[in-house]
Parts: C-alpha cells; structure tokens; sequence
C-alpha cells in the first residue's frame, strides 16, 4: 500500500449529499476486472445515456481535471460496501476525501488503499465547496502528520484520525502484516473460547 | 457517556483480541459469510501465500451473480457471471470452505440462507462483504458489512481491527396496526433519522413491538439499518429468538443447546443502560409507508403526496429534492396513490422469506397483476416451502413470475434489470438512482404492498384493498 504524507492538490466540489457508493460506481461495472472500471467513475452522473459526457456535471468542467480530492457533503459515499468505490477513485488519482460524515464502510475501506477521509465541519465543508465552485483550479493541501487541512483561503484547520489508522497510513503499512504480529493472541483467544464456549 | 450492560457492549467486551489502547481494538470474528463477490479477496491470499485461517468458520453460497431464470450454470447467458460463479467454486473448495452451489437446495441469498440454517446465532460477531449483513443481528449477534480488503483480513486472521461505535436505542412501543408491516416500520424509522442518522452507531431495536415481531420480521428491520448509516442493527435475543433456533442444522444441540441458552439470555441489555442515543416511535400511528425519492430516508406514509421541494429547511435540501423527483419523474403534490407502477418486484435480503411471501399472496386474493411482477424467493428452502404451501401456484395464476432465488433485481448485479424511466415497486432496501438499472425509478415498499401495487398497477393503500376483498 502506498503511504500517504502529504498532499496539495486541486479539490473538486461535489454539492449532494447522500452520495451512495452505486453513483460512485454502478453495479453493472463490478464483474469487470479492475483495469476495465476507471471509466466507471460516477459514470451515470458524467455521461449521458448516449455515452457523451455532461457538460454539467462537476468533474467534466476543464479546470477540475487534475483534480485529487473530493470536497463532499454530508453522508458521502453511503450504501453498497463495494471496495471498488475507492479503487475506481484511487484509479482516477483521487487521494483524499473532505466531507463532514462518510458512509461507515467506505470510510474503512479507505484506509485499506492509501487513501485519507476528513471529517470537518459541515459549515466548513460548505465554504470551502464555494471557494472551489468559485476558482475552479484552486487547491488544498493536507498534512497528515500535523492532522491539518488547508483551503484556498489560507485557513488551516485540525481533523481528527485514529493513531492506528494515521499510523498505518504514514507507513504504508496494511493491516494483515500488522495483525500476523498477534497471532499468539489470536490463538490464545482461540484456545479458551474453545474452553469457554464449545458450541461456537 | 457509558454504554456498558448493552447487548452491544456485552458482545463487543467478549470478542477483544488485542487493545492497543488507542481506541482501535482488535476483533475476532466467529463467523464469515462468503459471496460470489469474493473473488478480489481470495486473490490477494494468493498474492501473499496466505491460507485462510478458519474455514471451518466460513459459509459460502452465490447469490448477487446467480441467473434467476435458471440454476444450470451453463445456461446462465452472461459470461461474465458465469465466471464470477465458477471462480466462486473453485476458490471456495480449494480452500475448504462450505459451499452452497447451485445445485444445492440451500442455496440463497446469504442473509436469507444463514439465519435459516441456524449459523447466525445471539452472541456471535458475524461479517460478510456486502453491506446487509445487519440483517443477522435480529437474533441478537454483531454483524456488519466490510469492504473486499477486510474479507481478505478476516480470511486470513479471523479478526478485524475495529474502533468501538457508540450505542442507540430505538424503541418502538405499542402494537402495529394490520396491514401494518416490518418493512413500513423500518422505513419509518429511517425516515425519521435520516440516511446519516446512524453513522458511528450500532442501533438496538427494543420496545414491545418490535418484541411483538417475528424473527422474520426482525431481520427485516435489523437488514435495513445500513440505510440509517449504522454500521449494525440488533435485536435482543429472547424466546422468539430461541424457538426459532431450535433444531436448525447449524445450530448447537443436545447438551451444547444448554449451555449456548444459558449464555444467550445472559445477553440482553441491562435495565440500566446507557445509550448515547436514544429515539422512540409510537407503533399505533405507523401505517403502510413507501418512498417517493432516491434516498431511504425519502419515505412517506401511502396517504400522503409527493413532497415540494419549496417546503424544504434549506437550500442544498431543496436542490437535492429537485434532482431526486427530476430523476422520479413526480410532479410535488400528486397524491401517492395516483402514481401508476411500470413493474413490481418482491424479493431481496430485506423481503423473500416466506413470511414477506405469504404476505404478498395474501393480498392477491383472486385478482391478477397488472404489470410484469416478479417473486423471487431468497433461497432454495423458502422456495420449497412455498411452493408446498401452494403460493408459487397463486402467484402464476395471478401472472406474476415465479424465479430461482437470488438477490435478483435489488441490485441487478447478474442482469435483472429495469428499464430507463420504468417505476418499480420493489420490496429491496435501496432506491439509489440507476440501482435497479440505469434510468429505472424504484419505490421501496412492503411486500403486501408490492402485491397491491402489482394487482391494482398503481400504489394502493393495502388495507383498502383487504378491505375490499376480490
């Protein structure tokens, strides 16, 4: 896994909140091989039935191209626990996610592929949505060890993280390397539910 | 605030492996449930040399890939699927794991197929990679969704890192009235916290009438609970849990049943405990409930209009309202009942067991569906049952299809799919734009009012219709 330090990127506003992870990437993408989904991204909101691109819809305008943050509203990313939500974005050079809530499961899986949600504050969330409506192009940077993001405004403010996460981030580091470390203390727990509660 | 003397907390304190005491804990898992969407998951064991730890602890059996027009594999048209189910077999095999396959009778949806062969038990921590597997918590187990590279962790490990949620309570009291199902009280309560309204909360469902609930009912409920954002939903277990446990294949028997019991109604949450959250709905003033928008949370009573978005709080709830009926293709106003449905489907994790189908038979009383209307039972056995009981025959009369089981048209994964514009009455849990098909228009119901939607070819308030008779 790829750690994740730092990052100043053009963000791109996403305005809905609610978003679910089958807008992210349809059902009928996921039996294809991970190659053959990049063009999935978002692809019902992007294109149109004929396959021609939405002229309004956020990520086609020319100045987000580039873009590798999100900037999110409430609930993002809710529904389906398909993994592939965050692969079809790391895929397409997104790293980070700005949003004041995520959906449970995304927000876990993307710890599981390098790549970082913020929770901040809704009214947060909206100013800077506005800042990147208004200057397409512009950026935000994150700094991981410090736990702060900064808007085009200048402002930088704090966000919370696991130490576990935050940790595993910096390094790079997955989770079964990790937990092949305990394997003593899994076999001990094992040991004694056996003792405890044969049934199970 | 403290959450101690939770059913929640009581399983959760019981399955810590390892505290790093950085609020991150490591969890062991009891059981795994495997789909045919575990493919990516059994890859990266390969990449590592890895085995899997407990197979023994696993349960497998296809279900969003399945064709639901027939169970020979090589019949099944897309090619794709196909492969998805095969490469199922072998890595499920290959590595010891129990397999339900297609020729098996106990083959199903897997949150129909695990409370039905009795693996899903009170007390158990029980994941699976796909988000409803909140359902398992109607019988008073923790079990959650996790995404692909979590599956390959349990594979190998039997564990999961996990930052402990908080604790709600919903409370539900008094009786529901008839015609009043599981499905409408759940969408009620979505409706009255939100889409978000769960997010970092493992919900308990409590209160006398959600105890007055079968475990059918339960799993209803509980399969919902990812749709208020709560990583898990649970019911206490009590006798209604423990009768229907009983002589199950999977279940513990003889002497083992005793000393499974005695710990199994040590679980209940104390009368003192604490939840960080507590809300409460007053059972007697539900009724049948359906949704207009394209999140879970837009659900309304039958009786009511499609809402106007220039009642909205605030703007970005206004906007959101627009894009929501633009893509519904409703007009702010129309009553729910004037809206005519293209297609009805009763099915899913959330509504095909044989309680949701005897319930939508009931309602057809002797007339015939107006609309192409599909039934697909959630597994082998409930099919079986239900044919027995003669309802495969009511619903043919009746000239709905009656399919092989599997998650089918909920998410359209194996090509069960609307068409662009088509409205859909539909017993699954998510009406996602473009979930049931790019462009198809899906309204979330009960199966009694899936059945009257299919026999009247508009929505209908199903206890009129009862009322009325043939």
């Amino acid at each position: 896994m790829d750690a994740f330090t730092t990052l100043s990127a053009v963000a791109v506003p996403i305005a809905l909140a609610n978003v679910d992870t089958d807008q992210i990437i349809p059902a009928r993408f996921l039996g294809k091989p991970r190659a053959q989904q990049i063009g999935a991204l978002f692809h019902d909101l992007r294109f149109d039935p004929n396959g021609q691109p939405r002229t309004d819809f956020v990520l086609n305008l020319p100045g987000y191209r580039s873009a590798q943050i999100i900037v999110a509203d409430r609930n993002f990313a809710c529904g389906s626990s398909r993994e592939n939500a965050v692969t079809v974005m790391v895929d397409n050079g997104f790293r980070a996610f700005i949003a004041p809530s995520f959906g449970d499961i995304f927000f876990n899986n993307c710890y599981q592929n390098g790549v970082l949600p913020i929770r901040v504050a809704p009214a947060r969330a909206d100013a800077l949505r506005a800042m990147l409506s208004a200057s397409p192009g512009a950026r935000i940077s994150v700094d991981l060890a410090a736990q702060t993001v900064t808007g085009p405004d200048g402002q930088s403010d704090r966000f919370e993280i696991d130490p576990f996460r935050k940790d595993c981030l910096l390094r790079g580091l997955d989770d079964i390397s990790l937990t092949l470390t305990y394997v003593q203390d899994i076999e001990r727990f094992e040991a004694r539910r056996r003792q405890e509660q044969d049934w199970i | 605030m403290s959450t101690s003397g939770t059913l929640f907390e009581k399983i959760w304190q019981r399955h810590v492996v390892v505290d790093r005491g950085d609020g991150y804990q490591l969890m062991y898992i009891d059981r795994h449930l495997m789909h045919d969407g575990s493919a990516a998951a059994f890859a990266t064991l390969r990449q590592r040399s890895l085995p899997l730890r407990r197979p023994d602890l696993a349960l497998a059996t296809p279900d969003h890939f399945v064709s639901t027009a027939t169970r020979d594999l090589h019949k099944m048209e897309h090619r794709e699927m196909r492969l998805a189910l095969e490469q199922m077999r072998t890595n499920t095999t290959g590595a010891g794991v129990r397999l339900f396959f297609l020729d098996d009778e106990r083959q199903g949806i897997a949150h129909v197929v695990s409370p039905e062969q009795g693996l899903t038990q009170p007390g158990f921590t029980l994941v699976c990679g796909d988000s409803h597997t909140a359902t398992h918590g109607a019988l008073g187990a923790l079990a959650f969704g996790i995404g692909t590279s979590e599956v390959a962790h349990v594979m190998a490990t039997q564990c999961l890192w996990q930052r402990k949620p908080a604790a709600m309570r919903v409370s539900v009291d008094g009786r529901c009235g008839a015609g009043v199902s599981a499905k409408d009280l759940v969408l009620a309560i979505i409706a009255r916290i939100g889409a978000a309204g769960g997010v970092g909360y493992v919900i308990e469902y409590a209160g006398s009438a959600i105890r007055a609930l079968s475990i059918e009912g339960r799993l209803t409920v509980c399969n919902m609970s990812i749709e208020a954002g709560a990583r898990a939903g649970m019911v206490a277990p009590d006798d209604v849990t423990f009768d229907y446990l009983y002589g199950r294949p999977l279940a513990p028997s003889n002497a083992a049943w005793d000393r499974a019991l005695a710990y199994w109604k040590s679980l209940p949450s104390e009368p003192d405990a604490q939840f960080a959250k507590e809300v409460s709905l007053d059972a007697a003033s539900l009724v049948p409930m359906l949704t207009w928008g394209t999140s879970p949370e837009d659900a309304v009573p039958i009786s009511a209009c499609v809402p106007d978005p220039s009642s909205a709080p605030d703007a970005a709830k206004r906007d959101a309202m627009r894009l929501s009926l633009d893509y519904m293709g409703l007009t702010p106003g129309t009553p729910m009942e004037d809206i005519a449905v293209d297609r009805v489907f009763i099915g899913s994790c959330t509504n095909s067991r044989i309680e949701d189908l005897r319930s939508a038979a009931a309602v057809i009383n002797g007339r015939k569906a107006l609309v192409p209307s599909w039934v697909v039972p959630g597994s082998g056995l409930v099919k079986r049952q239900a044919e027995a009981e003669g309802l495969d025959r009511l619903f043919r009369e009746a000239g709905f299809e009656w399919r092989e089981p599997g998650c089918s048209m909920c998410v359209g994964m194996n090509g069960d799919t609307g068409l662009p514009g088509q409205r859909i009455a539909s017993t699954s849990n998510r009406n996602f734009m473009g979930r049931q098909g790019r462009g198809a228009r899906t309204h979330l119901l009960s199966p009694a009012m899936a059945a009257a939607a299919a026999v009247t070819g508009r929505f209908i308030d199903v206890r009129k219709l009862s009322a009325q008779g043939a």
